[in-house]
């Protein structure tokens, strides 16, 4: 049986614990909120990116831009963004592991891979892939610049014909729950359709210096943009995902302590019981002695 | 009569009000927009983007991008970024240089560290082959 003493210590270190996790469960919430700032900030531009693409390519039919070339081949670039640090449940791991399986089935040919994030990077290393570009320990709310070299180096691949195929892997938020790995094709670029409540665009634009070059430009861009989204909607799902892993841990930690405490005092109350029948024992016995 | 004009990058909106004239540096030369102009869309040289707002001049530096002109409504969608032909193959190939001599001199290493190496020599080597590529080198 533990003694009292052992069992204050331990319930002092899990209330320790307990105060580091709840703290890291708040500054998650906080940082949470931010994130989907982030990405709601970036809506204004990739709409109006897309209803442009979508104008300019209905103009352009003949032209075709080398990320609208569909390819045949089963090379493939990967992608992969993930969170630089971990305490955040399966959020990272369910991501690599949904890549990994992708590029397994699809892409067996000269599979390479992007990483946007440390935890994709260390296993991708530690597993000898093959990694073409990284950017990882990027802050909340990164810069466009910090990943734009990375995403290039993918990009490049495509255009200088050494993969059929641009991926990219994330971990898509759904609701502060629910974090859902999804793989989705970058490159060749497929437009979105236009729904059906959106107009038509009022009248055909004058093009400065014409459609192809308009094109030539925005396309990249587009492609840029989703990585980006990506990135910063992935930053969403880590928080929502280490706020759930650390309340999680702080609740176990209070069932620890309720269950230590109660020992504590069953304990307590055992050494105090023992110690009365001592006391009573030992007077009995000089009582009876005495007469 | 102003239209609304909007200015927008992937990182945040930069403007949003009504402006009576713009003037910006577009891919074919300087181009000012005063309302009712007929449906355009141009290509941004970077440049400062001015546009007067209620009486006011301002002026927005935009690192190039698009702008849709549409007789009561001008959008631009700007970059802010450090784009790939910015990146400078002489920092590029320092960077790599200094990672591969850290690599080499440091013959012990726990596991991270040499992860961590390997990930910024991949990352600098990355960078200037874009830096290369991007000069037709």
């Amino acid at each position: 049986m533990p003694s009292v003493r052992d069992l204050r210590g331990r319930i002092r270190a899990i209330k320790n614990t307990q105060k580091i996790t709840k703290a890291m469960q708040v500054v998650a919430a906080t940082k949470l909120r931010r994130a989907q700032a982030a990405v709601q900030a970036t809506r204004p531009y990739s709409e109006k990116t897309i209803e442009v693409l979508q104008t300019t390519a209905a103009l352009a039919t003949e032209y075709r831009h080398p990320f609208l070339e569909q390819r045949e081949g089963k090379r493939g670039v990967m992608i992969l963004v993930t969170a630089d640090r971990g305490l955040a449940g399966a959020v990272n791991t369910n991501t690599i592991r949904a890549a990994a399986r992708y590029m397994n089935q699809n892409h067996p040919d000269q599979p390479r891979w992007v990483t946007l994030g440390r935890k994709g990077r260390d296993f991708m290393i530690r597993y000898r892939r093959d990694v073409i570009a990284d950017a990882s320990g990027l802050p909340d709310r990164p810069p466009l610049h910090t990943i734009l070299p990375a995403v290039a180096v993918a990009l490049q691949e495509y255009l200088e014909g050494r993969t059929d195929r641009v991926v990219l892997a994330y971990a898509k938020w759904i609701s502060t729950m629910r974090q859902e790995a999804v793989v989705r094709t970058l490159v060749p670029v497929e437009i979105p359709e236009r729904s059906a409540d959106q107009k038509a665009p009022a009248a055909d634009y004058i093009y400065e210096p014409d459609p192809e070059a308009v094109l030539d430009t925005l396309l990249p861009r587009y492609v840029e943009t989703q990585v980006y989204q990506a990135v910063l909607e992935n930053q969403a799902s880590f928080y929502s995902a280490q706020m759930i892993a650390m309340q999680n841990a702080t609740n176990a930690a209070g069932d620890f302590i309720r269950d230590l405490t109660l020992l504590m005092n069953k304990v307590r109350q055992a050494t105090i019981t023992t110690e009365l029948m001592e006391i009573v024992g030992g007077a009995e016995a000089l009582r009876s002695a005495s007469t | 009569m102003p239209f609304s004009l909007r200015v927008v990058s992937v990182e945040a909106s930069l403007f949003e009000g009504d402006a009576d004239f713009v003037l910006a540096t577009g891919g074919e030369g300087e181009l000012g927009i005063l309302p009712g102009h007929a449906p355009l869309l141009t290509t941004l040289a970077p440049g400062p983007l001015r546009f007067d707002a209620q009486g006011k001049r301002e002026e927005i530096f935009v690192g190039g991008g698009f702008m849709e002109v549409l007789p009561d409504r001008v959008t631009v969608l700007a970059d802010v970024a450090e784009r790939a032909e910015d990146i400078s193959v002489e920092r590029a190939e320092q960077s790599r240089k200094e990672i591969q001599d850290r690599l080499s001199a440091a013959r012990e290493l726990t596991a991270q560290e040499k992860l961590d190496m390997e990930a910024a020599l991949a990352m600098a080597e990355a960078r200037l082959r874009v830096a290369r590529m991007r000069r037709g080198g």
